[in-house]
């Protein structure tokens, strides 16, 4: 028996406005605890819920980013349940009205492009933390999270198998970051996946009974976690059994799924609009400037990239991997043609990369900027460097000695292309070096090499290497 | 001072024939004699009230007075005040001390009115006679052997027995109405919106409104001008240019058409309350008003709609009240499910437990649209039904309560007959429209009767001249009980 996997993410995007979504409370992260949950967050008698327009602007950008509907008018409701971190006994949400109706995400996959649809995008707000450790048989409950808003992105069950849900999860998360409306920090909570998991026979049309899988923060938890859940449903169908719908919690440390206790899936939220809130109506100017001030999605910009600076389809995507790292390339790249935007690609995807790797530094902190890579590059192109030479200017940009030029300058890095010179100083090597010259011509090319080499050694490696050897060969001939 | 209006009141501070120190003692004196016949008051601080008494002293020679500057005021205890014990009148929440002010009395606080202690009421805002209160019942100062009315029975009570020359209270299905119509003195629920829900304990979200209790009109107007006003922080408070709702006081009626709702003079009317009525509709003719008959062919349907609707919300707006982060909490149990059960199956009373229950039953699921979304639809055909009868005619009138005052423990027993009392308050709410209830007479047993005027939405400010003018030639507002003259 064929067993098709299918998976369905519901990922919880915190939006990263200043306030809350109902409060002007802080939602910086990392406050001691209950020093950010001001009378609202806390649910006192008699407080109110006030929307946040910026959680609303977010949304919008969201929706717009993948094509969904943003719907005109949409009404916040009561999801009501208790639980601790959850203070008003009830959490605000959208139900019936959502305000991002479908939409979807293209995700690239090793045989080729694949859209995944979205069901819906909704506005709540986040629960508190529950703190298990350090209190004795009690939780600690912190309500600095209480009210942060969340955006709920949910897709179509379309993704089949781990890796695509993971392809997706980072395509989605990718994307976030890259609208401005999501830090992106998983540590910190930022992006919360759940995914639902079920399997069927191959060529089967239903869908099997499928199992949440609850607050997923990493992409690899996210991949275990479906190979467990997937194994486990395939087990139990070939044993004969049947898959009990429930929601289950993955654990790292032992790799496995595991059912949540019984009592949280039994739940009737009683969903009703929230009489504390007025429908959300969106005004077509408002969403007309919304619109205006998009950013070009990543999609758009690799498509651009590939068509406009002949970059590779793999080089498109690493360079869009953050819009921060885009913008560096387009930057460094504005204007050029020809080779240039080819090899600033690779100085960025490369170098640059790595020494932002080594010292852990975000790209908008990197001690090069985009203008002097540029000229860094066109030193190159324009022979007045070796590829070997533009390291250690490179390094020396970094190190904060100044630019391309003034460096090659100050430290007399220039290669040596001048005709006259190096015709001098073959003819001298030559000269100097009467054995190896007749091996080259009886025909040893090893020779040959070596003579390239004495030249390098009499520019202090200055000359460039390819007319160095250009210049000999042609003294060197018979 | 016993009997002077809110307007003398300001006279004589304005003439230093008083100052609102000596006002603020002089009725946290009677207090001190009269509130434990009644209960009405439930706290009190004598030091805080006369500090804020000489602060306004200082205002008012500073010639920063505003025209209530001074004047001690008693507040329903749903309105949080920060320092101050705000207990809704439940164990749940008997030891709360509120950190923030209300909306409504930051208003009063820049208006420069001194805060004279908190009032008893229905515990969660939830009765019709002040029977349901965790601090014990309020007794009617007409008859200390009857109800005041509820929610508001404290304040209604308050201002009957001259505890205090006026005082809040908040109306939900007819809390503010009812009690001055039981306790003889005047009360107003103002336009949905008009008055900012911000710190004011929920019971029914889209029905509660605060509004002002007084001895006459021109009192209820004057408190109005300092209550209304948008409040960011209520996204339910309508942002609205300001007004002065004592402006059409005087103006004269005639020419006003005075609707007369059939379903309003129906049977169930107790005689003594359909005479006084009557009565006052001859008045309102001789003042040079028509009255019309309408029709409020969905008024019966009210309750049901109301009593559907209001427990739907309430049950959300009290799940917050679980023992975690402060109020009552139970002092045994085994789990966090068990905290919760003991905790609010403690710190609630009975009615509040009823309505809580029913309210999550009809928000359940296979019930939801069957109970919560059918008695939306009928909140649109009642607000339908005033609309066309505003088309017709220029307020409603007519009785508040079928009833006076009742015994009290005479209606305990069945909670239907008790929901029975607001019959005529209830769909006011659901429109959202303003009510006024005036005091109209008495019946035979010295209980005061109360008359009731609608208007259509923000039709305050002649609501009150309609009322107004029936006061000045009537002497109904100006009785007070026998045991106020002690």
């Amino acid at each position: 028996m064929q067993w098709e996997t299918v998976v369905g993410l519901e990922v919880h995007v915190q939006l990263s406005t200043r306030s809350k979504i109902f409060s002007g409370a802080s939602t910086a992260f990392g406050a001691e605890p209950n020093t950010q949950a001001c009378e609202i967050d806390v649910a006192l008698p008699g407080v109110l819920p006030v929307l946040n327009a910026a959680a609303v602007e977010k949304a919008v950008r969201f929706g717009l980013a993948v094509g969904a509907t943003i719907e005109r008018r949409s009404v916040f409701a009561r999801k009501n349940y208790f639980y601790p971190d959850l203070p008003k006994g009830y959490q605000i949400s959208q139900y019936e009205l959502p305000i991002v109706q479908g939409g979807s995400v293209e995700i690239l996959l090793a045989d080729g492009v694949k859209s995944i649809r979205l069901t819906r995008a909704h506005l709540e707000e986040d629960a508190g933390k529950s703190l298990h450790e350090d209190f004795h048989g009690m939780s600690g409950i912190d309500l600095n999270r209480a009210g942060t808003p969340l955006l709920e992105v949910v897709s179509e069950p379309e993704m089949r198998g781990s890796a695509e849900a993971v392809v997706y999860a980072k395509t989605l998360h990718a994307l976030v970051r890259w609208l401005g409306i999501c830090d992106g920090n998983m540590q910190e909570g930022s992006f919360r996946m759940d995914a639902n998991v079920s399997v069927r026979p191959v060529g089967e049309k239903p869908l099997g009974t499928r199992c949440e899988i609850k607050n997923l923060n990493s992409f690899r938890f996210l991949e275990r976690a479906i190979e467990f859940e997937v194994a486990r449903q395939i087990g139990v169908l070939q044993d004969g059994g049947r898959i009990r719908q429930e929601t289950r919690l993955y654990d790292p440390d032992r790799d496995e799924t595991r059912p949540m206790r019984s009592k949280e899936d039994a739940h009737d939220y009683r969903y009703f609009p929230d009489p504390d809130l007025l429908p959300l109506e969106l005004a077509e100017d408002f969403l007309a400037t919304i619109a205006a001030q998009m950013p070009e999605l990543p999609v758009a910009k690799r498509e651009r990239f590939v068509n406009q600076c002949a970059l590779s389809v793999y080089d498109a995507n690493l360079l869009t991997a953050s819009r921060e790292l885009a913008d560096y390339f387009e930057q460094a790249a504005a204007g050029a043609s020809g080779q240039l935007p080819k090899l600033i690609a690779n100085w960025v995807t490369g170098a640059l990369s790595a020494r932002l790797n080594d010292e852990g530094i975000a790209i908008e902190r990197a001690r090069v900027s985009p203008q002097q890579l540029r000229g860094l590059v066109e030193r190159i192109v324009d022979g007045a460097i070796s590829g070997k030479t533009a390291r250690e200017v490179f390094d020396a940009m970094w190190a904060g000695e100044g630019d391309a030029d003034s460096i090659i300058e100050r430290r007399g890095l220039r290669q040596i292309s001048d005709a006259g010179a190096l015709e001098r100083i073959a003819t001298e090597v030559i000269a100097a070096n009467p054995q190896q010259a007749a091996d080259y011509r009886a025909g040893k090319t090893k020779a040959f090499n070596s003579l390239v080499g004495q030249v390098m050694k009499a520019t202090r490696g200055q000359a460039n290497p390819q007319q160095a050897a250009d210049v000999l060969r042609k003294q060197l001939a018979p | 001072m016993l009997e002077s209006s809110l307007v003398e009141l300001s006279a004589q501070l304005a003439a230093r024939q008083c100052s609102s120190v000596e006002l603020t003692q002089y009725f946290l004196d009677r207090i001190d004699a009269l509130n434990p016949r009644l209960n009405a008051v439930i706290t009190l601080d004598a030091e805080r009230s006369l500090a804020g008494a000489r602060q306004a002293d200082a205002r008012i020679a500073a010639g920063q007075a505003q025209p209530l500057t001074g004047i001690p005021l008693l507040h329903k205890d749903i309105f949080c005040a920060q320092g101050w014990r705000t207990t809704c009148a439940s164990r749940m929440l008997a030891n709360f001390v509120s950190p923030y002010d209300a909306h409504v009395i930051a208003q009063f606080d820049a208006a420069g009115t001194v805060n004279l202690g908190k009032t008893n009421m229905d515990e969660f805002a939830m009765g019709s006679s002040n029977e349901t209160s965790w601090f014990g019942p309020v007794r009617n100062p007409w008859n200390a052997d009857f109800v005041p009315g509820g929610s508001s029975g404290g304040s209604a009570a308050a201002v009957a027995a001259r505890l205090v020359p006026a005082a809040t209270g908040t109306d939900t299905g007819g809390s503010i109405r009812q009690p001055a119509a039981m306790c003889g003195v005047s009360g107003l629920k103002p336009t949905y919106g008009m008055v900012s829900r911000y710190g004011m304990i929920a019971f029914a979200s889209s029905l509660d409104q605060a509004g002002p209790l007084a001895k006459s009109a021109h009192d209820l107007a004057l408190m109005l001008n300092v209550m209304t006003g948008f409040d960011p922080r209520d996204s339910t408070s309508l942002e609205r240019p300001s007004e002065d709702y004592t402006r059409e006081l005087e103006r004269p009626l005639t020419g006003l058409r005075i609707g007369l709702p059939k379903e309003f003079f129906a049977d169930g009317v107790q005689a003594d309350v359909a005479r006084a009525i009557d009565a006052a509709i001859a008045e309102y003719r001789r003042l040079g008003a028509q009255t019309l008959e309408v029709s409020l062919p969905n008024m019966a349907l009210s309750i049901p709609v109301y009593y559907v609707l209001a427990p739907a919300e309430a049950s959300s707006n009290l799940a917050r009240y679980d023992g975690v982060r402060y109020g009552y909490r139970a002092a045994e149990f085994s789990d966090l499910g068990a905290m919760y059960e003991r905790t609010r199956a403690e710190g609630f009373g009975a009615e509040v437990r009823r309505r809580i229950m029913i309210g999550t039953y009809v928000l359940s699921h296979g019930y939801y649209d069957a109970y919560y979304i059918k008695a939306q639809k009928i909140r649109r055909l009642i607000a339908a039904d005033f609309a066309r009868a505003f088309s017709q005619c220029d307020v409603i009138l007519g009785p508040t309560s079928p009833t006076t005052a009742f015994a009290l423990g005479s209606r305990t027993a069945d909670p239907i007959e008790m929901y029975l009392c607001d019959i005529y308050t209830i769909a006011v709410n659901l429109a959202g429209l303003p009510g006024v209830s005036i005091p109209a007479g008495f019946d035979a047993a010295r209980l005061p009767v109360g008359l009731q005027l609608i208007g259509d939405y923000f039709s305050e400010a002649r609501l009150l001249n309609v009322a107004h003018q029936y006061q000045r030639v009537t002497d109904w507002h100006r009785c007070s009980p026998p045991m106020s003259q002690d």
